[in-house]
């Protein structure tokens, strides 16, 4: 060694390629080095004091892309949206204490839809944990009831293990969150760095592989159906269902819904899909779940939002057969007569193996008589709407998007009215094409989703359908965006009230709008244009085609287009069901 | 119905919580819940009593499974078993009372432990049914103090629950 630390090495041995190949690496290096070894593409994230030894060794990669963002929540959204749209594994980085508290929302999210993410966490060094530390908090205790699995390393010896175990768990089995807490000191402890190519854990193995003699039942079952149905929902996309899916439906002949989390996984324009069912469905597929003689669930939970009234559901008498991989998902709501739990892709392609095997066919007569019944339950035609005279309708929006894009855009929502419009108007032909939060019902969600979503997909359309109300508890993204140059179309059904609420309030609240109009709201084309964007305000129904063309024009494919749709303040999403109340029981537009 | 479920866990720091987080997340019934390291040291068994319809006890054994540190899981009602837990109870013992205590206490096959001029520290074992009685033959006022361990369990002849 000379005075200055050089060390006399043969020549293209630098310091550094001589330290990674031989010396040891820091906590702070193994945890980029597994980053780069699972073959993570983007780490979205925001520095702070615990991180900065994991930053300094990010500012040294090449690996991987960091996309900064500008508020922890975002990342996570981010992180959440790329593992949606891709089937891969997204990642987040997090500081300890506020940056944790601001990932909760995100990592909240994922978890209610059973998305798989990892999020590193930072933590105060080891010995001052549990003394109040500056921007500490206990991330594995307020982090326990929404991930799936939770790591605090305490020793990095054990990091590149618990890294390891935690792209497993997260994306194997039912998919979800998983956090790794790193104590600053172990950043820069060192240890020998083996990235394990897998890793048994005893106590977890998920089941792949349904019960041969349940799918038999439920096979035969299927073909003895008077009034079959299936009910499809996002397990199909998660676990890269669809082809399957569209085979089983196809050979079978029977209708198909698909939940809000479902959509793609049947294509929307096929015949035999009856749209989206539950609160906001169709008239035809609510119809034909509550009377069906056999149902078919597949990757799907029977929520509140789904089925309504668990007792009005179960007064017909059905037979249920109820695919998922998660057992503690069956029979939760709604008891099950079949249950199978496995993958449902590997599921799917057994049963259909068995169905090409089988002598008998699903008895015509009784399928046609039953189409015949659900094709009258479709002449009601129950997303019909009026854009007439001079009020933008909401729904007109989302159509003409739907046909501008030729139904081949990423489409990320809020939540509220507009999401509803979005899943009932943009028929999804695609599975991981509609990106939205359904079970935790997040606001804020859809610009950063949409985010992590152009980056997966550069050359992608990528719109981003939003309210005024939503769009403004993430609009610093946009910030994010002009950096990294991401061209996303935000699509704002700007109606100046919280949406939903004032329906809610509408029908169930005396038409008493407590706290839902949105007073004060920025000029969002100002607004864009300040962030560097491109701004359009749209009044009339006659510019709504033309501003969409313009938005995914080529002239403007590289730039962030942020269009204010002026809508009706007075529509509201049909067919209803209302809390409480069953699935048959729906609320039609043209009966108020 | 009382429900006694045992389970095998990761002895990890944390691995209770997890338990304990999801009972009070999901809203389940808890009447006890004990837990030590097993013979191996890597392991921790837990045995929790709970009261729930047929429906809750199979989504608890359902979500108990799901967590990720947990091995097994065996509802050990469903099959012969055998339940005990360990409680200590001091009370006063003075004059005549001092020696009906001893004799409540042989009755019951309690061992006095400890003993000072005014009181006897009795320990009992058995079901939670047998201890709840001998609090009920004793005088209430002479209770000075009762500890309860929570049941433990274990299944009966060739039922166990291992690796």
């Amino acid at each position: 060694m000379t005075e200055t630390g050089q060390t006399d090495y043969p020549h293209g041995f630098t310091n550094e390629l001589i330290y990674y190949l031989f010396m040891e690496a820091t906590g702070a290096e193994i945890v980029v080095r597994c980053l780069a070894e699972e073959g993570v593409e983007f780490v979205f994230g925001y520095p702070g004091g615990a991180v900065l030894t994991i930053y300094d060794e990010i500012f040294k990669q090449d690996k991987f892309k960091h996309v900064l963002v500008r508020h922890e929540q975002a990342a996570v959204h981010a992180a959440d949206a790329y593992a949606r749209s891709t089937g891969r594994v997204g990642v987040a980085l997090v500081t300890s204490g506020p940056g944790v508290t601001n990932a909760v929302t995100g990592i909240a999210t994922a978890y209610m839809d059973s998305v798989p993410i990892v999020v590193v966490t930072g933590q105060v060094p080891t010995p001052a944990i549990g003394l109040d530390a500056f921007q500490e908090v206990d991330t594995v205790g307020i982090t326990r009831p929404c991930v799936k699995h939770n790591f605090l390393v305490k020793d990095v010896k054990d990091l590149a293990a618990t890294m390891k175990k935690a792209f497993i768990i997260a994306s194997t089995g039912r998919p979800g969150p998983v956090v790794v807490d790193v104590p600053k000191d172990i950043t820069f402890q060192t240890t020998d760095f083996v990235y394990p190519a897998t890793i048994e854990m005893r106590s977890y193995n998920p089941v792949v592989k349904g019960h041969s003699g349940q799918m038999k039942r439920a096979v035969q079952m299927l073909l003895e159906a008077k009034r079959p149905m299936i009910y499809a929902g996002g397990g199909v996309v998660l676990g890269d269902a669809s082809e399957q899916l569209i085979e089983l439906t196809r050979l079978l002949g029977f209708p198909i819904t698909n939940t809000l989390m479902g959509l793609g996984g049947h294509p929307a324009t096929d015949k035999q899909n009856l749209g989206m069912l539950g609160m906001h469905g169709t008239y035809e597929a609510n119809m034909a779940m509550q009377h069906c003689d056999v149902l078919l669930a597949v990757g799907a939970r029977f929520d509140d939002r789904v089925i309504g009234n668990p007792e009005h559901f179960a007064r017909e008498q059905r037979n249920i057969i109820h695919i998922d991989v998660d057992p503690s998902s069956i029979s939760k709501r709604v008891r099950v007569d079949v249950p199978i739990v496995g993958d449902v892709k590997s599921v799917l392609t057994d049963m259909l193996a068995l169905l090409k095997l089988a002598k008998e066919k699903p008895e015509a007569s009784a399928l046609n008589s039953w189409w015949t019944q659900i094709e009258l339950w479709r002449s009601k035609n129950c997303l019909k709407y009026n854009q007439q005279g001079s009020i933008i309708k909401p729904q007109y929006v989302v159509e003409k998007l739907w046909e501008v894009t030729k139904g081949d855009a990423f489409v990320t929502s809020d939540v509220g009215q507009h999401q509803m419009w979005a899943a009932q108007y943009y028929k999804f032909d695609k599975p991981r094409r509609w990106i939205n939060s359904g079970g935790l019902g997040t606001m804020g969600v859809g610009l950063p989703y949409a985010m992590g979503v152009q980056l997966a997909h550069p050359d992608a359309q990528v719109a981003c359908i939003t309210g005024e109300s939503s769009i403004q508890m993430c609009i610093q993204e946009l910030s994010t965006c002009k950096q990294y140059r991401i061209p996303i179309k935000v699509v704002t059904l700007n109606n100046r009230y919280m949406g939903m609420v004032r329906q809610w309030q509408q029908f169930f609240y005396g038409s008493r709008y407590s706290e839902s109009y949105m007073e004060s709201l920025p000029d969002f084309v100002k607004l864009a244009e300040a962030y560097g964007h491109i701004g359009m305000r749209i009044d009339k129904p006659e510019d709504v085609e033309g501003a969409l063309k313009e938005a995914f024009s080529p002239a403007l494919k590289d730039r962030l287009v942020f269009m204010d749709f002026q809508t009706d303040q007075t529509e509201n999403v049909f067919p209803m069901v209302e809390g409480g109340k069953g699935l048959s029981e729906m609320i039609l537009a043209e009966e108020l | 119905m009382r429900h006694i479920i045992s389970l095998l866990m990761e002895n990890e720091a944390g691995a209770l919580s997890r338990v304990a987080g999801l009972f009070s997340a999901r809203a389940y019934n808890i009447e006890s819940l004990t837990v030590a390291p097993t013979e191996d040291a890597t392991l921790s068994r837990m045995t929790i009593v709970t009261i729930g319809s047929e429906e809750i006890i199979e989504q608890i054994t359902k979500q108990l499974n799901k967590l990720i540190d947990v091995i097994k899981v065996m509802d050990l009602t469903e099959g012969s078993h055998i339940e005990r837990e360990l409680m200590l109870v001091k009370v006063k013992a003075v004059g005549a009372g001092r020696d009906e205590m001893k004799r409540t206490s042989d009755i019951f096959r309690g061992r006095i432990i400890d003993v000072t001029d005014s009181t006897y520290t009795i320990e009992l074992t058995g079901a939670g049914s047998k201890l709840d009685a001998f609090l009920e033959a004793i005088d209430a006022a002479s209770i000075i103090e009762t500890v309860r361990t929570g049941a433990s369990g274990i299944g009966r002849g060739d039922r166990s629950l291992k690796i």
